[in-house]
C-alpha cells in the first residue's frame, strides 16, 4: 500500500483553535437569547398518580404563556432511546403522563418571558398526588405486584424478552455447550457477584435544545444531541406529526458520552413551540442531568468461571441482572453487552458459556446510554472473576490472561461466531507488561508508612458500530475552488470525528486536510447516518466517506473527459488535476470546479452509505499502580499504562486523547462516583458537589500506546476506539485494592469505608 | 439596581437586577465563552478575571463587580493564543466546552507563576473540571508551550 499522507497522522482539529479560544459554538450561543424560557415541574414521589393539577394561579405570574399537564398532550406511548427504528427499546412513555413513576420524573412544562417567572410559577402550581408504593429495589422487581407500566398501550416493537406486566425490560437465555457439565468437573470455580452503579455521564454541558418555527412552518430544533435523525423521528412519534414537519441540527456538543443518545431535553421545548408557536429554550441543571438524565444501568453481574488447576479457563456463566429504572431506554441492548463483550475475551480456552438476563423497570431514574454501554459492567465482573482466579491459583495473572486470551484468527462463539480478524491483544499484554515494568509492580510492596503499594491488570474489548443495522453516510462533493466539502450525519461531541473523517477524505482525494470542509449533522441537509454512538463513526461512516470519494472521483474523470476529448477510461485522477494516461493532457481541479458549474449534466457530488455485517471488536490491556493508606482505607492512584488496538489509529492523537479521558472516566466510575437512594427513592447524589468525577489530582500519571492491526472490513484498517477505553479501570483497581488490603470489594464505587470495613471483618 | 464597570476595556453601565449573577450578566453582555457547567461552585467553567485575579462568576453578584474590572476570555484572545495553539497540537480540547474556564485560570496562573512545575499546575488548575481529555493532554499541551518559551528564550540571551 502506498505511504499514507494524512491518514495516521496527529492532525490538529479543525474546530481546535475556536474552541480553546471560547467563540460562540454551542446551543446557548448561536440560537437567539430572545425565546421563551422553557422549565420541567417534576415529581417529588418514586410512584404516584396525580389526583388534581392546579395551574390557574401559577398562570397569573406575569410573563407566564403556557403550562402544560398531562391532560394537554398527545396519547402516543414512544421511547427517548436513539435506536433504528423499530426500537429495541419498548415504547413506554408519554410526554406527560397522569402516572409520574420517579422522584424527577415529569408533572408539567412551564414556558415564560423570562427565568424569574418560571421559576415564581413552577412554585405556585398545586398537584395533589396519590402516592403509590414503589418498586425501589431490582431483586424484587420481577413479577412484583407493583407495576411500574400497568397501562394497556405500552408495546414493545421487538421481541427482547419484555412483558409490562411483569416489571420486564427485556429477558433472555444463549450459551454453547454444556456449561454445568463443565463446571461440575473444573478443580476450581469462581462464584461471586459484581454490582456497578448508575454512574452519570456528567458531560460538561448540560442537555440542551432550542426550537422554533421556520418560514416553511415546520418545527426547527437546535439541540446538543448524538443522533440528529433519530431526534427527528422521536419527535415526530411523540407529537404525532408527520417526520417531514421537524427539521434537527446540532452545533457543537459540548460532550455526550452516549446521554445525548437518548432525546432527553428535546420534546419540552419541542413541544412549547409547536402549540404557541413561540421560539423555546430549554438548559437542564446540574441537578436535573444528576436525576432526570440518562445515566449508565445500574447492573448486578454474577460469574461463575471454571477452570482447571492449571488455569485453563475452560466455562464461563453469566447472569445479569439489570436495572433499567422507569422506562426502557437502552435496556434491552445495554444488558448483551455485559456478556457478549466479556465473555469473548477468554475464546482462546473456553469449552462453554451461558449467558442470561433480566432487565427490569424500577421506580428509579431511567437508565440510557453511557459509554461502554453494558460492556463496561460485564467486564469489571468477569475480569475481576479472572483476577480473583489468578490469586487462587497463585498464577500471575498476567501470565494467566496470556494462556486463555482470545487470538487473531479465532471464532468466538460468544460473539454472535464473529472471527478475530484483527486482533493484537497478546501484543498489547506484552508491550503493557514491558512499559508498566509489571514484573516489578505487581508484588505488594510494604512503603514502611502505613502505605502499601500494588498493581492490579485487566483486558478489554467493545464493537465497531451495531453490525447488520446502523447506517453511515457522507457526501463528498468537489467546491468551486477545487477543495472538497465533505457532509455528514454523525456528530462529533469533541472526539474529532469531524476532523477525522476529513482526513479519510484528504487521503483518498490525494489532497491537504486543509482542502476538506466538513459539516454536519442536520437532516434536512445530511445524508441519512444513524449517528455516533456505538462506536460506529470511524469504522462505519468512514467507510462510507471511503466509497463517496472512489464514487467523486469516476465523476471528475466523466467531466474531465468530455474536455479533454476522451472516454473516462483513458483518464486517472492525481489529486490536484486530472489527466490523460498517455501524458498528453490534464484539466486541473479548480477548472474542472468551473467547469462543474457552466452548462453541465454530469453532478461531481457522491453520496454513499455504508452498514457492516460484522463490528469488529477493539482489545485493549490497561495495568494500575496504586498506594493505599491502610490506616483510612484512602486509594491514591500512582500510575496507569493502557495499550490499545483499535486497528489502525486515523488520528493518534485525537485516539490517545479519548483513551485518556476514558480511562479517568473509569477511574471515576471505580472510587469515587456514586449514586445512593433515600429510602423515598430519591437520589442523593444530585449535584458535581456530591457526584465526585475526577479533578486533575485524582488520577496519577497516564501513559497510552497503540498496537496495530489491520481490520480488513473498515477504512484504512480502522476499528473504534470511542467506548473500549472506559473499561479496564474498575477491574484493575479492584484487583490492586485486594493486593495492597486483602478485600476484594465487588461494589462500586470502592470507596475507604468499604476497604477499611473489609480489612476489619479480616482481623486485619 | 444600575452598576458601571470594565468588561474587557470596555466601560459598561446597567441597570440590573441585585440578585444577578456575574455569569448572567456578562453572558447578556455577549461574553459567549463563559460557560455555566453546576450550580455548586464545582466545575470551573465559568471562571474571569475580576481586577486581575480568577473568580467563579457563577458565585458572584454583578453588584460586586460594581466598579471594577471584569475580562473574560473574548478580552485576552492575544494572551491565550499564545499557548492553547500547544493544547490544540495535543487534541486536547476535545468538546471544547471546558476550555474558556480553564484557559483563563492558565493565564491566572501563568502571570502568577511564569514558570510552574507540572505538580503546580495540576494544583492551581485542579478546580476546573473536564470530562473529555484526563487531563494529561492539557498537561502536555502546557508543558509544550512552557518549552518552546523557556528554549526561545534561552536562545534569545545567548543571541
Amino acid at each position: 500500500m502506498a505511504e499514507l499522507k494524512t491518514v495516521g497522522k496527529p492532525m490538529r482539529k479543525k474546530d481546535a483553535m475556536n474552541l480553546l479560544l471560547g467563540k460562540p459554538a454551542f446551543v446557548e450561543d448561536v440560537t437567539p437569547r430572545d425565546c421563551l424560557v422553557v422549565k420541567v415541574l417534576r415529581s417529588p414521589h418514586a410512584h404516584a398518580l396525580i389526583r388534581s393539577i392546579k395551574t390557574d394561579i401559577a398562570m397569573k405570574v406575569p410573563g407566564m404563556v403556557a403550562i402544560f399537564t398531562y391532560k394537554d398532550v398527545p396519547h402516543n406511548r414512544y421511547t427517548n432511546a436513539g435506536q433504528t427504528y423499530p426500537e429495541p427499546s419498548p415504547h413506554d412513555r408519554l410526554i406527560l403522563d397522569q402516572r409520574v413513576r420517579f422522584v424527577g420524573d415529569a408533572v408539567a412544562i412551564l414556558a415564560g418571558e423570562t427565568e424569574k417567572a418560571v421559576d415564581k410559577a413552577m412554585k405556585l402550581i398545586k398537584v395533589d398526588y396519590e402516592v403509590l408504593p414503589a418498586v425501589l429495589d431490582p431483586h424484587t422487581a420481577k413479577d412484583n405486584p407493583i407495576l411500574v407500566h400497568p397501562e394497556e398501550d405500552w408495546e414493545a416493537l421487538c421481541p427482547v424478552g419484555a412483558d409490562n406486566k411483569r416489571n420486564l425490560v427485556a429477558s433472555e437465555t444463549c450459551g454453547e455447550g454444556d456449561v454445568e457439565d463443565v463446571l461440575a468437573h473444573c478443580d476450581v470455580v469462581v462464584d461471586h457477584v459484581w454490582h456497578t452503579k448508575a454512574c452519570q455521564q456528567a458531560m460538561m454541558e448540560t442537555f440542551r435544545t432550542y426550537t422554533e418555527i421556520d418560514p416553511y412552518g415546520r418545527l426547527h430544533v437546535v439541540s446538543s444531541t448524538q443522533i440528529v435523525f433519530h431526534v427527528r423521528r422521536i419527535l415526530a412519534i411523540a407529537l404525532g406529526i408527520p417526520k417531514s414537519k421537524i427539521h434537527v441540527e446540532k452545533p457543537r456538543i459540548g460532550g455526550g458520552f452516549g446521554a445525548k443518545q437518548t432525546s432527553v431535553s428535546e420534546i419540552y421545548p419541542a413541544f412549547v413551540t409547536w402549540k404557541t408557536g413561540r421560539a423555546a429554550r430549554i438548559v437542564y441543571t446540574r441537578q436535573e442531568c444528576q436525576i432526570a438524565g440518562s445515566p449508565r444501568h445500574e447492573m448486578e453481574v454474577h460469574v461463575r468461571l471454571g477452570a482447571d488447576k492449571n488455569g485453563k479457563i475452560r466455562a464461563l456463566d453469566v447472569y445479569t441482572l439489570s436495572n433499567s429504572g422507569a422506562y426502557s431506554e437502552h435496556g434491552p441492548t445495554t444488558v448483551g453487552l455485559s456478556g457478549h463483550k466479556s465473555i469473548p475475551l477468554y475464546t482462546g480456552s473456553l469449552e462453554a458459556f451461558r449467558f442470561a438476563y433480566d432487565v427490569v423497570y424500577t421506580n428509579v431514574q431511567a437508565a440510557g446510554a453511557y459509554r461502554g454501554y453494558g460492556a463496561t459492567q460485564g467486564i469489571f465482573a468477569v475480569e475481576s472473576a479472572v483476577n480473583e482466579l489468578a490469586d487462587r491459583l497463585g498464577i500471575d495473572p498476567v501470565r494467566l490472561r496470556e494462556q486463555n486470551m482470545v487470538r487473531e484468527g479465532m471464532i468466538m462463539p460468544a460473539y454472535y461466531n464473529e472471527p478475530a480478524n484483527a486482533c493484537a491483544l497478546d501484543r498489547c499484554m506484552a508491550r503493557c507488561k514491558e512499559l508498566f515494568h509489571w514484573d516489578e509492580k505487581f508484588p505488594v510492596r510494604d512503603m514502611g508508612n502505613g502505605k502499601v503499594r500494588a498493581a492490579g491488570v485487566a483486558m478489554a474489548m467493545q464493537g465497531s458500530g451495531i453490525s447488520g443495522v446502523d447506517v453511515g453516510s457522507a457526501t463528498v462533493k468537489l467546491s468551486d475552488d477545487g477543495s472538497y466539502n465533505l457532509i455528514i450525519g454523525a456528530a462529533d461531541m469533541g472526539t474529532g470525528c469531524d476532523t477525522i473523517l476529513a482526513q479519510m477524505v484528504a487521503e483518498c482525494m490525494d489532497c491537504d486536510l486543509d482542502n476538506v470542509e466538513v459539516f454536519g449533522a442536520d437532516s434536512d441537509a445530511s445524508p441519512y447516518d444513524s449517528g455516533s454512538y456505538a462506536s460506529s463513526t470511524t469504522y462505519v461512516t468512514g467507510k462510507a466517506v471511503e466509497k463517496a470519494c472512489e464514487q467523486l472521483k469516476g465523476q471528475l474523470c466523466t467531466l474531465a473527459a468530455e474536455s479533454l476529448g476522451c472516454t473516462s477510461a483513458d483518464l486517472e485522477f492525481t489529486g490536484k488535476a486530472v489527466r490523460r494516461c498517455d501524458g498528453t493532457g490534464e484539466i486541473s481541479l479548480a477548472d474542472l470546479a468551473i467547469k462543474s458549474q457552466c452548462s453541465n449534466n454530469t453532478a461531481v457530488q457522491a453520496t454513499a452509505s455504508h452498514s457492516s455485517p460484522v463490528s469488529p471488536p477493539p482489545f485493549m490491556v490497561g495495568m494500575v499502580e496504586i498506594e493505599l493508606d491502610k490506616e483510612t482505607g484512602s486509594v491514591t492512584v500512582l500510575d496507569y499504562k493502557a495499550v490499545v488496538d483499535c486497528g489502525t489509529p486515523i488520528n493518534p492523537n485525537l485516539a490517545r486523547v479519548q483513551t485518556e479521558g476514558g480511562i479517568v472516566q473509569g477511574i471515576g466510575m471505580a472510587l469515587y462516583e456514586n449514586v445512593t437512594y433515600s429510602d423515598k427513592g430519591r437520589i442523593l447524589e444530585d449535584s458535581l458537589m456530591q457526584y465526585k468525577i475526577p479533578t486533575r489530582l485524582d488520577m496519577g500519571h497516564l501513559q497510552v500506546e497503540f498496537e496495530s492491526s489491520y481490520e480488513p472490513t473498515g477504512p484504512f484498517g480502522a476499528k473504534s476506539i470511542g467506548e473500549i477505553v472506559i473499561n479496564t479501570p474498575s477491574p484493575a483497581l479492584a484487583q490492586a485494592v485486594y493486593r495492597a488490603s486483602g478485600v476484594w470489594v465487588r461494589k462500586l464505587p470502592i470507596t475507604p469505608e468499604k476497604i477499611l470495613l473489609g480489612m476489619r471483618a479480616n482481623g486485619q | 439596581m444600575e452598576i458601571q464597570l470594565k468588561l474587557n476595556g470596555r466601560p459598561v453601565r446597567d441597570s440590573i437586577d441585585a440578585d444577578t449573577l456575574l455569569i448572567d450578566f456578562v453572558r447578556a453582555h455577549g461574553c459567549a465563552s463563559v460557560k455555566r457547567g453546576c450550580e455548586t461552585s464545582n466545575c470551573g467553567l465559568c471562571t474571569v478575571l475580576l481586577d486581575g485575579k480568577p473568580v467563579l462568576s457563577c458565585s458572584v453578584l454583578a453588584a460586586r463587580a460594581d466598579g471594577h474590572e471584569v475580562q473574560t476570555l473574548e478580552g485576552l484572545q492575544a494572551e491565550a493564543e499564545e499557548f492553547v495553539a500547544f493544547i490544540a497540537d495535543q487534541g486536547a480540547e476535545q468538546c471544547g466546552f471546558c476550555n474558556p474556564g480553564y484557559v483563563m485560570n492558565t493565564i491566572a496562573l501563568l502571570r502568577e507563576n511564569p514558570d510552574p512545575t507540572d505538580d503546580e499546575i495540576r494544583a492551581y488548575l485542579a478546580g476546573n473540571l473536564c470530562r473529555c481529555s484526563g487531563y494529561e493532554g492539557q498537561l502536555r499541551g502546557i508543558r509544550a508551550f512552557l518549552s518552546a518559551r523557556n528554549q526561545a528564550k534561552e536562545g534569545q540571551d545567548r543571541g
